[in-house]
């Protein structure tokens, strides 16, 4: 909301706060203002002249030869706008005066001819092109023929008015108006409130209701409507003040009678509509829902298709305006028009929100309605109007107003203490101290004992309870008298769950693995919503949660993983040549079993992790390691060490993994997560090179890890190493084997690490040989020579009759 | 037999001083004190000294001995040290080259913002509670005060994926469904971070997905001097023990008084600068008084039982107090945004 400052006086008194002091206080006290703006920059010597005479420069076409009375002197001047007239009132700059575009007025000469001084048009005065009215946007300005020659332009056209430009918020319509606002000034500046004239002299002789009747079929959404009756209107441009300040207000003005109605939208916040009475084409409102199919082409010339959930005003035939958005084409308000109905009507909000979402036409009249209007203010805003026609239209006001009234008009009245109010605040404000603020505000209230009864009026409609209230008694008096405490009384001991402290635990352990956080969107494209779905996803059919109004292609879906949005990640970096790139996250993933969604989706925590280029560079001393499949694995293996978990890993095959290069990563038999290598393919969908991810559901972990980790005794004595170098059969899994060796060496073997694997030259086609180093150890003695040998010898036999394996010599 | 002592002394003590080599000295050792060595072959000839003479040499043997050894024992580790000096010189390197470089991770800067907020709150008593980011409308809106076809829910641009689910708008649903899991029997001390969606295009001060971390304090006599005092702690731990506060009304559906708090700029210390568009003061959070309707609606007795809650995103807070001039840094995870800040 745009508020003028100049206008804003008409109410209130500002003569003791400047704008910048008022935008202050405003934003302090709940209504934000954004910023202030000067209409335009102090000019000085640009007056109001009297263009005496006017004829066609000797030596050139467009240019025009005036003498020009500018009161105390009267000057030539050579003015190049089509526009200009003898006979005209103008705003002269006379030599010496500076143009708010920076332009000095000099004396000079124009093709022979002295010219002392420059008629100006509007926008050469400062004023925003887009506000500017129509008649006078392509020439110089004209003034109305009562301007007295030699006024400062200045205070004429408004120029030093200031804008302050409101964030008003979904809860404070009443500041949606000039009236509101000045009531919030008021209370602010503990200052009274001068109240428009509403006094109408209205023609005896005329009834409205010898004009027009009103109908609603849908009371509803439509709980009053009143039509005056104005007639003979004279069509002319709008008082010069007016005009003022609805071009400040960002309003352009047209003519007189919708000036006037744009004006008292603004003063009270209440939209009006006026139709030209001899093009509605009946002599009876119907307000009604529109029919299905239904069309009407609105006051910007779009055909509307309306529907049974729009309310539309009818002649009783056809629409002639969508309720409180916009008026129609048909009998719109021209410069022939004669007579006038005018509507002032309360349209529920609902109603007009469903219009404007649907039509996506959104005016100054919808924005309020939709927020919501002062019910007491809906007639007084018509009989304003047509006080102001009478006075600048010349009209005649019909008798009466041809009114459905069934709107609840009644004021809210809510009952405070002081107690209530001190406990609430957690201070010791005085009774007077609340008074002050009540009568600040002109809230009416009674007092009864303890309790004090407010009347809430009805152009505040946020307040209803106790507690909003509250915030006007706080708000008023000023939150910096607040004091500060911190809630007394019951305690908790405060903390991370469980799962919380692990997760933080796993950042800590990647972070420290060298592995650098990364947060990505949880949107992705459809297609990369699917892909690198870790096993307890990929057993059931899985589906991935789509919006139904997508601002983009690439945001559209809720990932299933984590790994597309991190690919995408690296390929950022790669394609700002850092190559060398290890990442890590831990996010949600969306699983819906349902192929359309009906309910939420599962969301479980993952945790992935994407690597490639180099893991290891030491230029100068020739140690360079690229990522590979066992680096990620590493990681892999570690954290689950760290978090004193047992898996396996199992080769598996997956859509978009290298089929060679991947593990399932099993917790208890379930397969919980992957590690391996992106398939060269899927690398080159993402535009990244050779990279290694994992990725592991959380949850799984969460249910399995042990918190509290039992002790265990430190070893008194000491422990024996054996190793033994197997040839296995190429595609029989070391790890496979190692597992067997635990097995069958438990107790005493506590360990089982590989610490050699040879194929190649002197060995048999098709063999590899991998040696493990078995770690023996008992915690009640020292274990002796045979004790080892019996167990050594008990593995060699049971590994190489179940692998068909023999020990290298 | 004293000066056949005394000389072969002399003669030891200078020729160790003399050797070069810890192959000279052991020669020495056999030479003097060997089992042939010249002080043995003295001793010998003891038999044949008188009883009170006897005692007399023996010390003179023995201090003679002891200090030949003792000679040799310098001379040896002097030796020594000197061959290891030489050892060590020819072991210079030249220690200006790079060292193994350390390959460093870290966590993300929203991370470790998110931390930090946790641990204060967590200090002062706060549990830390989580929810779905797929919502129902009942817990994203209506159960806040926020009906459907309500005007304020226009201040929110939403991610629909159904009528009746969508991406939540901020995290209150937490709150909602902490307070309904209490059933308005216990009081609650909670906070919630959390990403939260909203359909903005992606510039520079918009995401459309971003984080939030809101709080909630439920009890009986809960005030707004409360939520003052509170949210002035919070401001001094994250932004310096000499920021300010400030609050100013404001609107949210789910409170009632509603504010914004703002802190005192710290580039000017309040003075009014760019970075505080001249005001002297910076928007940090917004929060209030829970309404009553909220309580009500989450089975909480707004006669028995009041609250605070307050909101705030964690990007803006990340922004503010690391000077980061764009949101967009947080999620396209450039590895030279991202290792700026993994010690923050």
């Amino acid at each position: 909301m745009l508020v003028s400052y100049n206008w804003l006086r008409n109410y209130v008194n500002l003569d003791k706060i400047t704008p910048e002091e008022l935008a202050e206080k405003i934003t302090r006290s709940g209504i934000e203002v954004e910023g202030i703006e000067y209409l335009a920059p102090k000019t000085e010597n640009i007056v109001v002249g009297y263009v005496k005479s006017c004829e066609k420069h000797p030596d050139a076409d467009k240019l025009n030869l005036c003498q020009v009375d500018v009161g105390e002197e009267a000057l030539q001047i050579i003015c190049g706008a089509p526009n200009v007239g003898q006979g005209q009132k103008v705003a002269v700059a006379k030599p010496g005066a500076k143009l708010p575009n920076g332009m000095k007025i000099k004396k000079v000469k124009l093709r022979g001819i002295e010219s002392n001084g420059m008629i100006c048009s509007l926008q050469e005065l400062g004023l925003d092109e887009k506000y500017i009215p129509a008649d006078v946007a392509e020439g110089i300005f004209v003034f109305p023929e009562d301007a007295e020659v030699g006024t400062p332009v200045q205070e004429l056209l408004n120029l030093d008015d200031a804008i302050l430009d409101l964030d008003v918020l979904a809860n404070r319509p009443d500041a949606l108006s000039m009236l509101g606002v000045a009531y919030e000034v008021a209370a602010l500046l503990d200052q009274p409130i001068h109240l428009p004239d509403e006094s109408l002299t209205v023609d005896q002789s005329i009834e409205a209701k010898d004009y027009i009747e009103v109908k609603i079929d849908s009371i509803e959404n439509n709980p009053y409507y009143g039509a005056f009756i104005v007639r003979d209107v004279e069509i002319k441009p709008a008082p010069l003040w007016m005009r003022n300040y609805l071009m400040a207000s960002g309003i352009r003005p047209i003519n007189n009678v919708v000036d006037i109605t744009n004006f008292v939208l603004l003063e009270y916040g209440q939209p009006l509509h006026a139709f030209d009475y001899d093009q509605f084409g009946s002599k009876q409102v119907l307000i009604r829902q529109a029919n299905e199919n239904e069309t009407l082409v609105t006051l910007d010339d779009q055909e509307r298709q309306l529907n049974e959930k729009n309310l539309v005003i009818t002649n009783g035939e056809v629409p002639v305006a969508l309720a409180g958005v916009m008026g129609g084409a048909n009998s719109e308000v021209t410069d022939e028009t004669t007579n006038i109905l005018l509507e002032a009507a309360y349209f529920e909000s609902a109603s007009v929100r469903h219009t404007v979402k649907q039509t996506g036409l959104r005016s100054e009249s919808s924005t309020r309605f939709e927020k919501g209007v002062d019910p007491n203010r809906v007639k007084r805003a018509g009989v304003r109007a047509c006080m102001l026609l009478q006075k600048y239209a010349n009209a005649k006001v019909a008798s009466g107003v041809v009114e459905v009234d069934e709107l609840d008009k009644s004021e809210k009245s809510v009952v405070i203490t002081k107690a209530k109010v001190n406990q609430r605040l957690g201070m010791e404000l005085d009774e007077k101290d609340i008074i002050s603020v009540l009568t600040r505000l002109q809230f009416e209230f009674t007092q009864n004992g303890e309790e004090m009864i407010v009347e809430v009026p009805t152009r505040r409609r946020d307040i209803s309870i106790f507690e909003d209230i509250l915030e006007e008694v706080i708000r008023i008096h000023g939150y910096e008298h607040l004091p500060y405490t911190i809630p007394q009384g019951w305690v908790q001991a405060g903390g991370l769950t469980d799962i919380q402290r692990l997760q933080r635990e796993i950042k800590n352990y990647l972070s420290s693995a060298g592995l650098m956080e990364t947060l990505t969107y949880s949107l992705t494209n459809q297609k990369d919503a699917k892909r690198f779905l870790t096993p307890d996803i990929e057993k059931e059919p899985a589906y991935s949660v789509g919006l139904a109004m997508p601002m983009s292609e690439e945001h559209s879906h809720l990932r299933l993983s984590l790994i597309p949005e991190m690919l995408r990640v690296l390929q950022h970096n790669i394609a700002r040549t850092q190559t060398d790139l290890a990442y890590y996250e831990i996010g949600k993933v969306f699983v819906s079993r349902e192929e359309s969604v009906t309910k939420q989706p599962i969301e479980n925590l993952h945790v992935a992790g994407a690597l490639t280029g180099l893991w290891h560079n030491h230029p100068w001393q020739q140690e360079k390691k690229s990522v590979d499949f066992y680096v990620a694995k590493g990681i892999v293996e570690g954290l689950f060490a760290h978090l004193e978990l047992d898996v396996t890993f199992v080769q598996t095959r997956m859509e978009d993994m290298h089929p060679g290069r991947c593990a399932e990563i099993k917790l208890n038999g379930n397969g919980i997560g992957y590690v391996g290598q992106v398939h060269p393919l899927a690398a080159k969908d993402f535009d990244v090179k050779e990279t290694y991810v994992f990725e592991i559901n959380l949850e799984a972990i969460f249910s399995a890890h042990q918190q509290i980790p039992s002790f265990t005794d430190i070893p008194r004595y000491p422990s024996v190493t054996r190793d033994i170098a197997f040839i296995l059969d190429n595609d029989v899994p070391a790890g496979n084997v190692q597992t067997v060796i635990k097995e069958i060496g438990a107790p005493l073997v506590k360990d089982v690490s590989i610490f050699d694997v040879y194929q190649g030259e002197h060995m048999e086609d098709g063999k590899k040989s991998v040696a493990y180093r078995l770690l023996y150890q008992d915690p009640s003695h020292t274990l002796k020579d045979d004790e080892v040998d019996a167990s050594y010898h008990e593995i060699i036999e049971k590994v190489n009759s179940q692998f068909g394996s023999y020990v290298r010599s | 037999m004293k000066e056949a002592l005394q000389a072969i002394e002399s003669e030891a003590l200078a020729s160790i001083q003399k050797a070069e080599s810890s192959q000279e000295l052991q020669e020495m050792k056999v030479k003097y004190l060997g089992k042939k060595g010249s002080l043995t072959s003295v001793l010998r000839g003891m038999g044949k000294l008188s009883k009170e003479e006897r005692p007399v040499i023996g010390e003179l043997a023995n201090n003679v001995r002891e200090s030949i050894t003792e000679a040799l024992e310098t001379k040896t580790e002097k030796l020594e040290r000197e061959a290891l000096n030489e050892q060590l010189e020819n072991e210079t390197i030249d220690v200006t080259l790079p060292g193994n470089p350390v390959h460093v991770g870290g966590r993300h800067l929203l991370t470790n913002i998110m931390e930090e907020i946790e641990d204060l709150f967590i200090g002062m008593g706060y549990e830390v509670k989580e929810g779905p980011e797929v919502e129902t409308d009942y817990y994203n809106f209506e159960a806040l005060n926020l009906p459907k076809n309500h005007p304020a829910r226009d201040m929110q641009d939403t991610f629909f994926i159904t009528n009746e689910l969508l991406l939540r708008t901020q995290t209150s649903p937490v709150q909602a469904r902490t307070m309904q899991s209490y059933q308005g029997e216990r009081p609650i001390k909670m906070i919630c971070p959390g990403k939260v969606y909203r359909r903005d295009t992606d510039d520079a001060t918009h995401s459309h997905q971003f984080r939030q971390i809101e709080g909630l304090v439920v009890d009986k006599n809960i005030t707004l001097s409360d939520l003052k005092g509170t949210l002035d702690v919070f401001a001094k731990k994250m932004f310096g023990k000499d920021r300010e506060i400030r609050l100013r009304p404001s609107f949210f559906p789910f409170t009632e008084p509603s504010v914004e708090m703002d802190v005192s700029c710290k580039v000017c210390d309040g003075e009014g600068c760019s970075v505080c568009k001249q005001t002297g003061w910076i928007e940090i959070l917004g929060g209030g008084m829970v309404h009553p309707r909220v309580l009500e609606m989450s089975g909480y007795d707004p006669s028995i039982y009041s609250g605070f809650a307050f909101g705030m995103g964690q990007e803006r807070i990340a922004m503010l107090k690391y000077g980061v001039n764009d949101i967009r840094h947080f999620y396209t995870n450039d590895v030279r945004f991202l290792s700026q800040y993994h010690q923050a």
